[in-house]
């Protein structure tokens, strides 16, 4: 589950971790207040305004900005919130902004110069553990730095044993070329970081940038939060963070249904048991001549109201031109996910693009018995090629 | 020879009494498979599909000499199970539920680290060994026994390559299910090396998927082991968009060298022979076999 940054921000700030402060509004007169307020909280005299959607390089879009009286906060909140704000991260007609995080200014000038860092805690795959990655190139596009300038991103390893050791938090700040008072501000807030991403159940916290401010404070400026959607049942406060507006409309139906839904823009829709399999069923698709239009996982129990409950969701995508169903039959048996089929055809009424059914395993010859006479427009295959042709043919 | 599962092994349902595990333990006895009990806190001592069901993976071994256990636990309690099979010293642990929280499994991985036992999953279909012992969730009768290992991430295809094996006319030494999670106890690298080291085993089947580097380790090693065993890999998700997680958590392209196209190219460079369409499998195994 991904966060909005005023989120990951009170989860980071839960745990002691230095934050930019700032109030979400959702609009211009709310903005005004929250600056009021931030203003009298934390003496900030300028405001950043900040676009609250599901994307990185909101800045490059146009979706933050700095305000430097009350006038500017409710211009540019205003122009902000119900933009369509399109970043690198999004789609090319972007993201609607429904709130924005009105934020105190952190770059004010002081004793010595501020500095931007970049601090990330995620999920080593290789050696299944944590690791703190960081980097003194703060506020760029990380993949830029890895690739441009690799020398300049360290890792540091946690073993889940003992948790971030104190030798470690100082090798980062040491690493990040910090002494005196913000050498002391970074390992505790490396060390805090960690704690949180520990204890928030994350799977991924990405700062960037972190900054040290004019009077040697440490601070999370922005924050990429994504919790392990495994982890929720722990963390009921939890679930009411997610924003459904900022997912997929059709993913998150298919998600209340139970199916695994991933919109894709293909013309050919498919329906399959099995994460592995539905894969290999949309690779099949692409090599015969189609595109797959989706991912659908339909689980163990692929039953006439899972069906059509698929049924229902492929078709709502109306560049599908097709639909294929592949369906392995092991401890579900095939005659049934066929019966499911036809019931849930018939329930439908008609359906307008060809649909091949390519069943296999348990009982897959009574399965193509019962596809073949139900004199429905279904075309019925047992091997994984035949049904390959079949979409081909289909397609012309 | 097989590998991990034979009919000598002595297994263990950890939560027998369930839904999930009492329907799987029923296919699995039904198969053949040597179950000689199961573990559920709490009702130890009650029979159980005429098994007898302990309190702890430490009295199964003690009293039932248990040294395999498949796991049917909720995802919640699911890595205190792997701890709990480990620290009873139970050698091969299969873990079969999906949904575990990471943060457990990196708990779980390290604590049975330093112990004697080899943990498969979880997320995964088990293992089955035909004829033998089916230790899993998959259709018993796909599997027919021969001497093509098979290695996979996923249970439904695991099902559909050794489908196209055994129309083929040809057969299974052990097929592993080792499971689509980010953290997974076997590798592919380490279940194409029992594999590649299994006497019977002739051939393996490597089936992976978008995500990691799991695949590219096993096919370094296999170039540097100087095998003459040949391999037929595939890896799904070639039509996957990057960044999205494609129903497997662990099935998520996240840079360049870790797409369908990044690994093959990485297996076909180590010598493995790699078809570009799933349809294909069980036909390249023939050819390649037939050599």
């Amino acid at each position: 589950m991904n966060l909005h940054e005023y989120q990951g921000k009170d989860i980071l700030s839960s745990f002691g971790v230095r934050i930019q402060r700032g109030y979400v509004a959702k609009n211009a007169n709310e903005a005004v207040a929250a600056a009021k307020q931030l203003t009298a909280e934390t003496g900030t005299g300028w405001h950043v305004i900040k676009a609250q959607v599901h994307a990185g390089g909101r800045g490059k879009g146009g979706g933050v900005k700095l305000a430097k009286n009350l006038k500017e906060v409710e211009e540019i909140a205003g122009q902000i919130i119900g933009m369509q704000l399109v970043t690198p991260q999004t789609s090319a007609e972007g993201k609607k902004v429904h709130q924005v995080l009105v934020a105190e200014d952190v770059y004010y000038p002081g004793a010595s110069e501020t500095k931007e860092f970049y601090v990330s805690v995620l999920l080593n795959r290789g050696t299944g553990r944590n690791m703190i990655m960081y980097s003194t190139e703060g506020g760029m596009d990380i993949e830029t730095v890895a690739e441009e300038t690799p020398h300049l991103i360290f890792t540091e390893e946690i073993n889940p044993a003992t948790g971030i050791l104190p030798f470690q938090a100082r090798r980062v700040a040491f690493n990040l070329g910090l002494e005196g008072t913000a050498f002391k501000e970074m390992t505790k807030f490396v060390t805090n970081l960690y704690t949180a991403y520990v204890k928030s159940d994350a799977s991924l916290f990405e700062i960037n940038p972190v900054l040290k401010t004019s009077d040697d404070k440490i601070m999370a400026v922005d924050a990429k939060v994504t919790i392990d959607d495994n982890s929720l049942f722990r963390h009921k406060d939890y679930l009411d963070l997610r924003d459904l507006r900022e997912e997929s409309a059709i993913e998150v139906e298919a998600g209340a249904l139970g199916l695994n839904y991933v919109d894709l823009e293909g013309n050919v829709g498919c329906m399959v048991n099995g994460a592995g399999l539905a894969m290999a069923t949309m690779d099949l698709i692409k090599q015969a001549g189609g595109e797959p239009a989706n991912f659908l996982d339909v689980g163990g129990t692929a039953d006439a109201a899972r069906v059509e409950a698929a049924f229902r969701i492929i078709l709502k995508d109306p560049a599908v031109k097709a639909i294929l169903i592949n369906i392995f039959g092991g401890i579900v048996r095939c005659d049934r996910v066929a019966q499911g089929v036809i019931d849930a055809y018939k329930n439908m009424g008609t359906i307008e693009v060809p649909i091949i059914v390519r069943l296999q395993g348990t009982n897959a010859d009574i399965a193509k018995k019962l596809i073949d006479d139900s004199g429905l427009d279904v075309m019925s295959a047992t091997e994984f090629q035949e049904a390959a042709d079949k979409v081909q043919a289909v397609l012309g | 020879m097989s590998v991990l599962v034979n009919k000598d092994s002595k297994i263990i349902v950890q939560g027998f009494t369930g839904s999930e595990g009492t329907f799987h333990a029923e296919q699995m006895i039904e198969y053949g498979t040597n179950v000689v009990g199961g573990v559920t806190p709490g009702k130890g001592g009650q029979s159980h599909l005429d098994r007898p069901v302990f309190n702890t993976v430490e009295d199964a071994v003690k009293e039932a000499k248990a040294d395999t256990s498949i796991i049917f636990v909720p995802p919640a309690f699911a890595a205190d199970a792997i701890m709990e099979a480990a620290d009873a010293g139970i050698k091969v642990i299969i873990c079969i539920t999906e949904g575990i929280p990471v943060a457990d499994m990196i708990k779980a991985a390290n604590y049975i680290k330093n112990k004697d036992c080899r943990l498969i999953g979880p997320n995964c279909p088990g293992v089955i060994t035909p004829g033998e012992a089916k230790v899993g969730i998959m259709p018993g009768f796909v599997f027919k026994k021969g001497t093509v290992g098979i290695v996979s991430k996923s249970g439904t295809l695991t099902y559909e390559a050794a489908d196209q094996v055994v129309k083929q006319g040809l057969g299974i030494t052990t097929a592993i299910g080792i499971g689509g999670d980010p953290i997974i106890g076997t590798t592919t690298k380490e279940a194409v090396e029992l594999l590649i080291n299994d006497p019977e085993t002739e051939c393996v089947v490597m089936i992976g998927e978008i995500g990691g580097q799991l695949e590219a380790d096993a096919a370094n090693w296999y170039k540097a082991s100087g095998s003459k065993k040949p391999i037929i890999g595939f890896i799904a998700g070639e039509t996957a968009p990057a960044g999205r997680t494609m129903g497997h958590a662990g099935a998520i392209v996240g840079g360049s060298d870790d797409t369908a196209q990044a690994k093959k190219e990485i297996m076909r460079a180590c010598g493995i022979h790699v078809v570009n369409s799933p349809a294909e499998i069980g036909k390249k195994v023939a050819e390649v076999m037939a050599k």
